[in-house]
């Protein structure tokens, strides 16, 4: 045996049953649609039986106002560049649906001045609302915790605070984000820049440490099971209920290591904690700025959070200088 | 044992791996020079191969022999000059001889002049040369904020073309199929050279060296004390810088600690040269340039029937300096800085 397998890096053996079809569904749900089939590729990363897909009411509710927005954005774009298919595919990652002007402020503007960015803004938030409903409801039926839809109730607090709770409190539709790939990471940088420097936004700093801090704790947890795999450690609810050398070894390791370790339960609400967090946190920096703080590095002076640096080619303001050019 | 298909996923990723190494990566060594205080990544990093070609690209011409003083006024000796009447007669000449060389070196005299009568005004790029003297005059006597001592001639923009390289005018309005949906406000959302390449809006040219536009969106005290500059203000602004550090091969820290882009302690004595380029640059479109557009043929105006005008590029052409610092002004002070 050589080492690539010692690690296991991919699932290698793949179990074939009969297709599980899931428990059965109370009376008034829909039945669940699709025939289930085996993919050994999948298999490779995750359960090789694929479907049957669970729909429902919510489920195609979402996606049809997905599907609509989707469109608005996609044909946008598409219209953007002369209906041209070619330049489409070409320029796709530039090309974007921009919210309208801030001369509209709140109010309703034309269509192609920020008319079709507030439906397509619309329509998208009522996909992931309902997509949020679905994924509530499913967990209830499967007689699970709720945690899963919490944490992406998380990441949906970000989105409305960029989209549409700050917009409303800085009263223009003007101050969202645009659709588009490359247009919404300019925005990103532009907003940064207005509001003197994000990065002195703490709010902003402890979404980072939650961002960075989430993927550490998904390398250690991850590598930590795969580790203890050859003692059955990926069986982990089993290692919780009934600890086995895998779960002592793993333990063990890391308190060696650093003097501390999370047990097999608690590893997972760190986990949920500091990816939960970092939308939660990011979520507050963005709505106070621009509303309470305008500038986030003349604010961090006023604190003494941010550095001073001796001055370099110090220079006087050329536009305050008596007689300047306007 | 390693599979067969991971044996081809390794040579692929390794060939990959090399592709990007080789078609991405400049070759080292990576010269920095510091710009700003330790640890604040205020550095201008090039490499040596992309310095011999700025180099090779910013090789002046060879300064006209001196002439002899023939004691005669050039107005006394030719007719119908405007411009420089007062200079010597024989250093008219060579200044004629220069202008010829750094502007239209293919075409020669009759480029500006009639054939067989040189004090006509006939073709109209003896109007659009003339104009261009005075500002160039203009530039070296009015301008120094930016220009310094160095100055500028007209081989600063021209290098040899009649019509220098890095000009704009204005863009073509969207086509009437985006009349309903797929508006681009500013121009921007679309691959554009003028922003490097990014997103954002267009055309800064319009807005910030022919108008008036503000261009500083970042407030002066920490909390909110009203409406302030825009986000499309703000992208605004970041297409122009974009321009200026495409224009100069520069980044951001050639002229900000980006700590705070609106200070002035850090840098400010480049920021300032740029902050009177700005303006440079603005008063030459409005009052040499754009006065002008009667004066061209229809053949050389943009689609929007204006004139050619300058931005950042047209002098600088990727170097920090024009012509990387070297003054070509210096053997020609009695006729472009009297």
């Amino acid at each position: 045996m050589n080492s690539i397998e010692y690690q296991n890096i991919f699932t290698r053996i793949q179990a074939r049953s009969a297709p599980h079809d899931g428990i059965a569904l109370p009376a008034g749900d829909w039945a669940r649609d699709g025939k289930p089939f085996f993919s050994h590729l999948m298999g490779i990363i995750g359960n090789a039986q694929i479907g049957p897909i669970y729909l429902g009411t919510l489920g195609v509710a979402s996606l049809a106002c997905g599907l609509i927005a989707f469109e608005i954005i996609g044909l946008n774009m598409l219209a953007s560049v002369g209906w041209d298919p070619v330049q489409f595919v070409r320029q796709l990652f530039w090309l974007a649906l921009e919210p309208p002007a801030p001369k509209y402020g709140l109010s309703i503007p034309p269509l192609n001045e920020g008319g079709w960015w507030l439906m397509a803004g619309f329509f998208l938030t009522a996909s992931i609302l309902l997509w949020w409903a679905r994924m509530y409801r499913r967990a209830r039926q499967l007689g699970l915790g709720t945690h899963v839809a919490w944490a992406f109730a998380a990441a949906i607090w970000l989105y409305l605070v960029l989209g549409f709770i700050r917009p409303l409190m800085m009263g223009s539709w003007s101050e969202a984000v645009p659709f588009g790939i490359f247009p919404h990471l300019d925005w990103t940088a532009a907003f940064s820049l207005r509001y003197g420097n994000l990065f002195y936004n703490p709010f902003h700093m402890l979404s980072i440490a939650f961002l960075y801090g989430s993927t550490l704790l998904f390398a250690m947890h991850g590598a930590t099971i795969l580790a203890v795999g050859r003692y059955g450690g990926e069986r982990e609810i089993e290692q919780i209920l009934d600890r086995g050398t895998a779960s002592e070894r793993a333990a063990l390791f890391w308190r060696w290591t650093m003097g501390f370790n999370a047990t097999m339960e608690s590893i997972h609400r760190w986990a949920w904690w500091f990816a939960v967090l970092c939308p939660l946190t990011g979520g507050i920096g963005i709505l106070l700025t621009g509303t309470v703080v305008d500038d986030w590095y003349l604010w961090a002076v006023k604190h003494h959070v941010a550095p001073a640096y001796p001055p370099y080619l110090p220079a006087v303001d050329p536009a305050t200088l008596p007689g300047a050019a306007k | 044992m390693i599979g067969f298909g991971t044996r081809i996923a390794i040579v692929v990723g390794v060939l990959l791996g090399v592709a990007v190494v080789f078609t991405t990566f400049g070759f080292p060594p990576v010269n920095s020079t510091q710009n700003g205080p330790r640890g604040t990544g205020m550095a201008q990093l090039g490499y040596p191969g992309a310095l011999d070609r700025l180099k090779a690209a910013n090789v002046l011409p060879e300064a006209q022999p001196a002439s002899e003083p023939s004691g005669e006024k050039s107005s006394a000796v030719y007719e119908n000059v405007q411009v420089l009447k007062d200079l010597d007669s024989n250093e008219f000449l060579r200044v004629m001889q220069a202008m010829t060389e750094w502007v239209a070196p293919q075409e020669g005299c009759a480029y500006c002049h009639e054939d067989g009568n040189l004090a006509s005004d006939k073709p109209y790029q003896k109007i659009v040369a003339r104009r261009m003297l005075q500002m160039t005059i203009d530039l070296n006597k009015n301008w120094s904020a930016h220009v310094a001592e160095t100055g500028v001639t007209c081989y600063t923009c021209h290098r040899g073309n009649p019509v220098p390289a890095e000009i704009w005018f204005m863009p073509s309005p969207q086509s009437k199929m985006a009349t309903y949906a797929g508006g681009r406000p500013d121009g921007q959302n679309a691959p554009s050279s003028s922003v490097g390449l990014t997103s954002l809006p267009a055309n800064p040219f319009a807005s910030y060296l022919l108008g008036n536009t503000p261009i500083r969106v970042q407030p002066d005290s920490a909390l909110p004390k009203g409406p302030g500059a825009s986000i499309q203000a703000t992208e605004g602004t970041y297409g122009l810088m974009m321009h200026m550090s495409d224009a100069l091969g520069v980044n951001c820290t050639a002229c900000h600690n980006t700590q705070a882009l609106k200070s002035w302690e850090q840098n400010g004595t480049i920021r300032a040269k740029a902050w009177h380029g700005i303006r440079m640059v603005r008063e030459l479109n409005k009052d040499y340039l754009v006065p002008l557009t009667s004066t061209f043929p229809a053949s050389r105006l943009g689609h929007e029937g204006d004139v050619a005008k300058i931005n950042c590029a047209t002098c600088h052409q990727g170097a920090n300096k024009p012509l990387l610092g070297q003054s070509m002004v210096r053997d020609y002070l009695a006729s472009l800085r009297p």
